[in-house]
């Protein structure tokens, strides 16, 4: 098998459950919606100011919401030594990796086609006209979110106080992520008159790649017994 | 078993002078600055420790490489006592700077970049220091940090890079063209002066590194023992 399919079968596995149970996906959603209820009660009715910092709560509220499923990354193995029989498979950790970050996008990416436009009403701000530059950068933030968290995951699974743990090693970590995301986001939102979006979705792409090589390089490392 | 010596020794001795020396120069024999006044002396202090920080993340970085090639507990001692040291320095630079903020800039903290990546960059080594504190076998404690001290490093020019995109303002880096010649010697002197200071403190933890690792080796009744004794 090569490395993409044993991914893939990880992939398939994990949302299968995932489709069957909906745990993570249900818990998301409810969370992420709350979060932008809190934000709404903490910052007053004032829409104008609303609409001006929308960009900075959605991600706040994705970043919250993708910590959640984060810990459970590797729940579905912990039970009956599954995390020992993924180590002891033939081949290439990686895999494991590779598998573990689709499926933590995928779902994410699931989230966020809720939450956008559950922001754009409680915010009152307009998402169609520039859908296409805003999916690319949820997806762009989404991936370098997702491929910090899910290494640390697979870090933290053997530490105590992980809970603890897992945000205090991300979050530092995520700042250009959480940066240029939210920069993005607000820029397009408003329009992008100066065209400076493109600086900080190029910073999303330096970032990806380089934590991408990265995190797949030292990832082995992280899963040995 | 090596035991931990009281004394400073000649290196101790060296630094605690060379350091006593420079703050004497800094603080009375340099004039104060024109425009900042005596506030400009934290400078001496400053910028020693904001370097040396800087030169101890990259050993944790070297280290924590090494350690994953070779896998000798010997670059994970050096690790982590460049790491327990940085963040130190790195404690020492921001409260320095901040003092120095106040009186000069009118705020204890700004959204400046170098500012801002050295606090995320306290944050990312005391997630460090974080997961050697909850791992207690070894080989994995060492392992799993030295990752952590890897992609720590590697992040710290992409922070700095988003935070300069972000905003910025900031004295430009102090560097010899933009400085009278007595404050770039003084400044150079207390480099110096800091730099000896941080080998004798690495030599001090490195060696105390040793020491806990041949008392973990002993078992770890041995080491509640001794501990509670008082032993270290």
């Amino acid at each position: 098998m090569s490395l993409a399919s044993r991914a893939w079968a990880l992939v398939q596995k994990d949302l299968l459950i995932e489709a069957r149970t909906k745990q993570s996906f249900n818990a998301m959603v409810f969370f992420a919606g709350l979060v932008l209820f809190i934000f709404s009660f903490a910052i007053g009715p004032d829409t104008e100011l609303l609409r001006e910092i929308a960009g900075g709560l959605l991600w706040v509220g994705i970043t919250f919401t993708g910590m959640l499923s984060l810990s459970r990354t590797y729940q579905s193995e912990e039970a009956a030594g599954g995390l020992e029989a993924l180590r002891q498979y033939p081949g290439d950790h990686r895999a494991v990796y590779l598998g573990k970050l689709a499926s933590n996008v995928f779902l994410l990416l699931l989230v966020e086609m809720i939450l956008f436009p559950a922001a754009s009403v409680l915010f009152q701000i307009e998402l169609l006209p520039h859908a296409l530059e805003l999916a690319v950068v949820a997806l762009l933030g989404t991936f370098g979110f997702s491929v910090i968290g899910t290494f640390y995951a697979g870090l933290t699974v053997h530490i105590r106080a992980r809970e603890v743990m897992l945000p205090l090693l991300v979050f530092p970590v995520l700042v250009p992520v959480i940066l240029g995301a939210v920069k993005a986001t607000t820029l397009i939102l408003a329009g992008d008159v100066l065209g400076e979006a493109g600086v900080w979705i190029r910073l999303l792409v330096a970032f990806d790649t380089i934590f991408f090589v990265v995190c797949v390089w030292l990832f082995p490392i992280v899963l040995e017994e | 078993m090596r035991t931990l010596n009281k004394g400073l020794g000649w290196l101790g001795w060296m630094s605690l002078g060379l350091v006593a020396a420079g703050s004497a120069v800094a603080l009375w024999v340099v004039p104060a600055d024109g425009a900042m006044g005596d506030v400009q002396r934290l400078m001496y202090v400053h910028v020693p420790t904001a370097w040396l920080a800087m030169l101890a993340f990259f050993i944790v970085f070297l280290m924590s490489v090494l350690y994953l090639v070779q896998r000798k507990p010997a670059w994970d001692h050096v690790a982590v006592s460049a790491a327990e040291i940085g963040v130190m320095f790195t404690a020492l630079t921001l409260a320095l700077g901040s003092l120095w903020g106040r009186p000069t800039w009118g705020v204890w903290w700004t959204w400046d970049p170098r500012l801002t990546t050295t606090a995320i960059m306290l944050a990312m080594y005391v997630g460090y220091l974080a997961v050697r504190g909850f791992a207690e076998e070894p080989e994995r404690r060492a392992r799993w940090s030295a990752v952590v001290g890897i992609v720590g490093f590697v992040n710290v020019p992409i922070v700095y890079l988003s935070v300069v995109w972000w905003r910025t303002l900031h004295q430009p880096p102090s560097s010899p063209r933009s400085m009278a010649p007595e404050f770039m010697w003084t400044l150079l002197g207390n480099l110096l002066a800091f730099t000896v200071l941080f080998v004798y403190l690495m030599r001090r933890r490195i060696h105390l590194s040793r020491l806990e690792e041949q008392l973990e080796r002993r078992g770890p009744s041995y080491s509640a023992q001794t501990a509670t004794a008082g032993g270290l």
